[in-house]
């Protein structure tokens, strides 16, 4: 099936999300789709899998227009959609909910579960899914929960598949199934809409690559033939450096001191094992690891969100193992969430509200019980400006913002103020590349500065890009340290300590 | 980037408010307004199923009209009834504002009635510059400290709210039937259950009675208008309102903040249920006079749907409040025009609040009162 955008315009107030668009997709073919934060390209897929009504222009499905009404007509046309932020019901099973909404039923409305769990095996097979139809979803790792979106679409029968920034929450061994998948979707006469902004994933998978400007398709790239460089360039429209411009290593005094720290998770297990290390001033710590291995549980009892079980952790020379997370952010811990939407912002919050989420009670912004509402927006402003989160306005609510500007608004509330710790969980996570350098270079810059950082990725890349000294975690404990200031560091041994195959 | 002149003009233009848009004015606006039209609609149409005839369907909306806004006494008639249900209808907003789904308003009401008829009788020789605050006052703590026995439950052992307000209702109504018949409280010479009288120092003073000795409209409608106010800067412009917000918004967000959720849930009940409680002080010191069974009335949970009618917005629950308290205004002046039962008013409340929260149906009856479906 081939699919055509013509003309297609998409405005929210004064902003113009897709200006006069016009894209082909092809069967059998994955296309890439690259493109600057907020450029437009969810809200493009949005409008071509029904969710969104253009405002001019139309859509040609093999050379017939199609009028979408919504979500649920872009499916019946065949042309699915898989979100970033998945859908699914945790307590359901995969297959309930992959039939959710279609389910086969027999006499008087009986479910058929038996038919769906069989279809649902069948689609597994033809495509490698490898997804078992009776595991709860709340039990599957991210990567799994993916394929279950994936399942869901083929179930309904897409032959068009549009995947939104899929890869921004897989680790790189679940990037590799992934694209072994889409690869024989694409293989099985599928059409791939591939969005992501890793330069080299969209190298290796896509068969055309477009480029999406300020809403409007600024250029068309061969896959075979260009580089990293050259596509970052059309992108952002200007060269893009991707080392990290470090001054010297300089470290000053241990800010941060952790020993034999015990975390539980919520069902409490031990999540976090006997672990020890420091952190000194002027020096960043990247740690390590496959998602999972208890970095998320360490840096909730770092800040203060979960209780240590065990062990003491001082900052600045202060025992905080007990201490509140304000108590905390007051004495300049600064903390980006690995999950923005979870934790990181409100979405039906205005972006000024949210520049202020945790810094509302500084003297600041509050004076006696009121918050001083006209500093806080000339504030938030400003931060805007610095770290290029772009909107037409602060009033706007963060929700309306696009993916990889709502990080940008995270990131600049953290370290637009006086801090001595930045903890950074997947600080670039949906980021273009023009924006990782900066953000790359803001860390640096707090670093230079006399601040101690602390790095989780799952980046390997960005860890040994940013780090001074790395830290590997496997299996809830501290299992390997990496010196980078003596020498350049050795990927692959990394990457075993990170398998768990201690040296 | 380094041109700082270019990166302030960025900076102001980013300051600058979008007008509202279009939507949200046919969010708050125009959907409500096409409520109550589909409401009055079907309202007719069951009173027509009921064997009704057009000619006393016609009287009864007149009627209805006439008793909310058509003469002086009816416009004090409607503000009369719309105080209690604005205060109270304040609390409910502001505990869904902060997350809590408090149905426990009518408990509120009577606990706060109760406080202030005891100290409304029984101070004699107080000035009523004292008295009167002082009884309202009473109102509010007994309705917040009542309100926050289920804040406190939610906050230290995850009770949840709708479960234990519902059973604080009940048990509020047993508390005022035993409390009615204590010797100290029973009006002397009574034997059935109605309290002392409330003192004219207590009294909110009726305000238009020069015009009409009849004209039941009293002090409590600045007190109404006082809540509005301090409600809608509490939420908006304070530090506590910021919070109560996160927490309603996004519970995990607002920890991440370093905010105090089991804080936030007391306090914001509280808050609630003193407003509640307000609003049943209202009703003592400025209508009835004294407490009798049932002296609530239902307005606890008539207030649940002006809260949601006023979309949990102090100045929509003003709006919704004055609805309401036409509609029951107006309801008690049909009954007597057209004999039709008032109960059809209840029904015509009801139908308001499905429309409100369907504003996809109304959108579907009316397709030409907006400019395109729903957020697409
Ligand atoms: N519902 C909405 N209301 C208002 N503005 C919106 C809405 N959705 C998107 N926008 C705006 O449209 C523009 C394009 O957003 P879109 O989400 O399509 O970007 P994107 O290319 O997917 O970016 P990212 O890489 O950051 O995900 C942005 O400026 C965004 O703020
Ligand atoms: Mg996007």
């Amino acid at each position: 099936m081939d699919v055509e955008l013509r003309g297609i315009t998409k405005r929210f107030g004064p902003v113009t999300a897709n200006d006069n668009v016009n894209l082909t997709i092809r069967a059998g073919e994955v296309l890439g789709l690259l493109g600057e934060n907020g450029a437009g390209k969810s809200t493009m897929m949005n409008i071509l899998s029904g969710l969104y009504s253009p405002d001019e222009g139309e859509i040609l499905i093999d050379g017939k227009r199609v009028d979408f009404e919504g979500p649920g007509d872009g499916i019946a046309a065949g042309i699915g959609m898989v979100h970033q932020h998945f859908m699914l019901v945790p307590v359901f099973t995969v297959a309930e909910n992959v039939i959710l909404g279609v389910e086969p039923t027999g006499m008087f409305d009986y479910l058929d579960l038996a038919t769906a769990r069989k279809q649902v095996r069948d689609i597994n097979e033809k495509y490698g899914l490898q997804v078992n139809p009776d595991a709860l979803i709340e039990d599957l790792p991210v990567g799994i929960q993916q394929r279950v979106e994936i399942l869901k679409v083929l179930f309904r029968s897409a032959e068009v598949l549009i995947l939104d920034e899929p890869t921004a929450v897989l680790t790189p061994q679940e990037v590799e199934d992934f694209f072994g998948i889409v690869k024989s979707l694409r293989d099985a006469g599928k059409a791939i809409v591939f969005i992501t902004h890793k330069l080299h994933e969209i190298l290796e998978i896509s068969d055309r690559i477009n480029v999406l400007r300020g809403g409007r398709i600024t250029g068309e790239g061969d896959p075979k033939s260009m580089t990293e460089n050259q596509l970052a360039e059309m992108m952002v429209g200007r060269p893009v450096s991707f080392d990290v411009d470090k001054g010297p290593f300089k470290p000053g005094e241990t800010l941060l001191d952790v020993k034999n720290l015990m975390v539980l998770n919520e069902n409490d297990e031990t999540a976090v094992e006997n672990v020890s290390f420091h952190v000194r001033s002027g020096e960043v710590v990247g740690i390590a690891g496959v998602q999972g291995n208890g970095q998320s549980e360490l840096i909730e009892a770092l800040t203060g969100l979960a209780h240590a079980a065990g062990g003491k952790i001082d900052f600045l020379g202060r025992d905080i193992t007990n201490v509140s997370v304000r108590e905390r952010h007051r004495m300049g811990m600064a903390h980006v969430p690995e999950d923005r939407h979870k934790s990181g912002m409100i979405s039906n919050f205005t972006i000024y509200e949210n520049m202020v989420l945790n810094t509302y009670y500084e003297d600041r912004f509050s004076s006696g019980p009121a918050i001083k509402w006209p500093d806080v927006l000339k504030t938030a402003a400003q931060y805007a400006v610095d770290f290029d989160v772009r909107t037409p306005s602060v009033y706007l609510k963060a929700g309306n913002l696009s993916g990889g500007n709502q990080q940008k608004m995270v990131v600049a509330r953290e370290l637009e103020r006086e801090t001595k710790l930045v903890i950074a969980s997947q600080p670039t996570r949906g980021l273009d590349v023009g924006s990782i350098e900066y953000i790359h270079s803001r860390l640096m810059g707090a670093r230079d500065e006399g601040d101690g950082v602390i790095i989780v990725s799952s980046e390997l890349d960005e860890i040994m890009a940013l780090s001074d000294r790395v830290l590997v975690m496997y299996d809830g404990k501290i299992v390997a340290e990496f010196d980078a200031t003596a020498g350049p560091l050795d990927k692959n041994a990394i990457g075993l300590a990170m398998a768990g195959v201690t040296a | 980037m380094t041109d700082t002149t270019s990166q302030s003009n960025l900076a102001d233009k980013l300051l600058q408010r979008a007008a509202p848009g279009r939507a949200e004015f046919e969010d708050l606006v125009v959907v409500p307004i096409f409520a109550v039209i589909v409401a009055l609609i079907v309202g007719a149409l069951i009173m027509l199923a009921t064997a009704v005839d057009i000619e006393t369907i016609g009287r009864s909306y007149l009627a209805l009209l006439q008793g909310s806004v058509g003469s002086m006494n009816a416009i004090s008639e409607t503000l009369t009834s719309a105080i209690p249900l604005v205060l109270a209808g304040l609390g409910l907003a502001l505990g869904f504002r902060a997350g809590l789904f408090n149905i426990g308003a009518e408990g509120q009401i009577v606990v706060g009635g109760i406080a202030a008829v005891i100290v409304g009788f029984s101070f004699p020789n107080m000035p009523w510059i004292i008295h009167m605050p002082l009884a309202l006052l009473a109102g509010a703590v007994a309705g917040g400290l009542y309100a926050s026995i289920a804040g406190y439950l939610r906050a230290a052992t995850g009770a949840h709210e709708v479960i234990t307000t519902i059973m604080l209702n009940l048990s509020s109504y047993l508390l005022l039937s035993y409390m009615l018949g204590l010797e100290w409280m029973q009006r002397p010479g009574r034997s059935d259950p109605v309290s002392k009288s409330v003192l004219p120092s207590a009294e909110l003073p009726r305000l238009l009675t020069d015009i009409d000795p009849n004209l039941r409209l009293h002090a409590g409608i600045f007190v109404m208008i006082a809540a509005v106010i301090l409600v809608h800067w509490l939420l908006f412009k304070t530090r506590t309102g910021f919070e109560y917000r996160a927490s309603g918004e996004n519970p995990d967000a607002a920890r991440y903040a370093g905010m105090h959720a089991s804080a936030i849930i007391v306090f914001a009940m509280a808050t609630a249920g003193a407003l509640a409680g307000l609003a049943g002080a209202n009703q003592v010191l400025g209508v009835l006079e004294r407490a009798t069974p049932g002296f609530s009335s239902g307005i606890g949970f008539d207030a649940i749907s002006v809260a949601l009618l006023g979309r949990s917005h102090p100045v929509g629950v003003l709006f919704a409040g004055l609805l309401f308290g036409a509609l029951e205004a107006g309801g008690r002046q049909m009954q007597v025009d057209a004999g039709v039962s008032i109960d059809l008013i209840s029904i015509i409340q009801a139908l308001i609040i499905v429309f409100i929260a369907a504003p996809l149906l109304v959108r579907a009856i009316f397709p030409w009162g907006f400019k395109k479906p729903a957020g697409r």
